[in-house]
């Protein structure tokens, strides 16, 4: 059996469970915990170390999506998770213009990590005052080659476009490595 | 869609530069404490900036860059109540009493002033609506945004914001491949330059700052400045092997990898 894996990760809230939630053949693991400090209760509660869902292709194989916790004070178990990823989403809430520039250095922290593909998604679209994708890509200064995918995490389709992007990303690194 | 968030965690800076890049036109509003201002943009272009409850029509605004009298200016406003800054613009150019560079220097000046006070407020709200033009009857100018965002960039002294933007100096400067960026319509300034003379993959920007014998702090405020104003961006340097996690599923060839992830994405499809 080879296990393989995708990290999503994104800043606090950025809708990380949910995302792996909506296509997650399981009930996601999830190490949530209630939320104590006042900053942070935009939700109730928070991912401490880890979520996962699982997807399994067939007999051989298996994807598990690793959600990354978003508060600053876990990043220690940034780099554990981003072992041996296949690649990884981010996930911005575009709703929240103050987490941009978090979503950046989560970003630049990723790729440092490791070079592997990623695409970023621009989740809650569906929101009122969500941004404009591509107003996203600038606000988080975004080559024009790096895909950026509106989303709405709850809905799945739009959480399988992103999946696939990344996965045709991926496909595009092998057969054209980069030098 | 909306455009609109907080100067606190979105820069007035930022915000230039985002409109600098979508070449964006409309208005932005941008409410500080107790003041608010007016920004009209063409085409990425800055074209007229309004604060507060300040006299803004053309008279002031000459008065204020010394092209006429306060005297003068009263006069003017006092004889022509009832035309907008164009019909007096044209009147006064017309009777030559000032040549229209006097009028467009004037507006020019004034309306950079008006981005140079925004760039002080770190509170506030902010809103683009892309469906405001130029009020009629003001005279539009047009001033390319680089040179203020580098300004605006230049104002920026929270250490811990460039510390977040510029995580690390190992990594390096590139120019970018954007088209438009163009070195030759940026004003820098010396240290900037300095900088500017060792951009290059190879070079990170800790060697940089050795080599230009500047602190953590210049460097990265220069780095930043540049990385705003689009001239360069930043890229793992040349000659450092990126560092390659041990892989839980390590590609045993090429097409065997391929076969996976095609398998996958033919999984995700079905779901």
């Amino acid at each position: 059996m080879q296990n393989v894996k995708i990290v999503v990760t994104g800043p606090f809230n950025a809708g990380k469970t949910e995302f792996i939630r909506s296509v997650s053949e399981i009930d996601v693991v999830s190490t949530e915990r209630k939320i104590t400090a006042e900053a942070e209760k935009i939700k109730s509660s928070t991912t401490v170390a880890m979520d996962f869902g699982r997807i399994t292709v067939d007999d051989e194989l298996v994807l598990y999506l690793f959600g990354t916790p978003g508060q600053k004070r876990f990043d220690f178990m940034w780099e554990i998770l981003s072992e041996g990823m296949l690649g990884f989403v981010v996930l911005v809430d575009s709703a929240r213009p103050e987490t941009f520039r978090e979503a950046r250095g989560i970003l630049e922290t990723f790729r440092a990590y490791a070079p592997t593909p990623y695409v970023v998604a621009a989740n809650k679209q569906d929101c009122d005052d969500a941004w404009e994708a591509e107003d996203i890509r600038l606000a988080l200064r975004l080559d024009p080659q790096v895909k950026l995918l509106p989303c709405v995490a709850s809905q799945k389709e739009t959480v399988k476009t992103v999946l696939l992007e990344l996965l045709y990303s991926i496909l595009e690194s092998i057969e054209t490595p980069a030098d | 869609m909306a455009l609109r968030g907080n100067l606190r965690d979105f820069s007035f800076t930022q915000i230039l530069n985002l409109i600098n890049l979508a070449q964006k036109t409309g208005m932005l509003t941008v409410e500080g404490p107790g003041e608010m201002a007016r920004i009209y943009f063409r085409d990425g272009k800055l074209a007229l900036a309004l604060i507060g409850r300040e006299e803004n029509d053309l008279s002031a605004i000459l008065a204020r860059s010394r092209k006429i009298t306060a005297n003068q200016a009263r006069v003017i406003r006092e004889r022509t109540r009832m035309m907008t800054d164009k019909e007096v613009g044209l009147l006064l150019i017309n009777a030559g009493y000032l040549s229209q560079k006097d009028v467009f220097d004037s507006l020019q000046l004034y309306s950079i002033e008006v981005i140079r006070r925004l760039f002080t407020w770190v509170e506030g709200i902010f809103q683009f609506d892309q469906t405001s033009p130029v009020p009629t009857g003001k005279i539009p100018v047009r001033i390319d945004l680089e040179n203020l965002i580098m300004e605006g960039s230049r104002q920026l002294r929270e250490w811990e914001q460039l510390q977040e933007e510029i995580p690390s100096l190992d990594m390096a400067l590139k120019f970018t491949d954007r088209p438009g960026a163009n070195l030759r319509h940026l004003n820098l300034n010396l240290e900037e330059w300095r900088v500017v003379r060792y951009v290059n993959p190879k070079n990170s920007m800790r060697q940089i700052a050795q080599a230009t014998h500047m602190n953590d702090l210049e460097i990265r405020r220069i780095a930043y400045a540049l990385l705003q104003a689009g001239v360069v961006e930043m890229v793992r340097p040349g000659g450092i092997p990126p560092v390659m996690p041990p892989r839980s599923l390590p590609p045993v060839n090429k097409e065997e990898h391929k076969s996976l992830i095609q398998r996958l994405i033919n999984r995700i499809r079905s779901l």
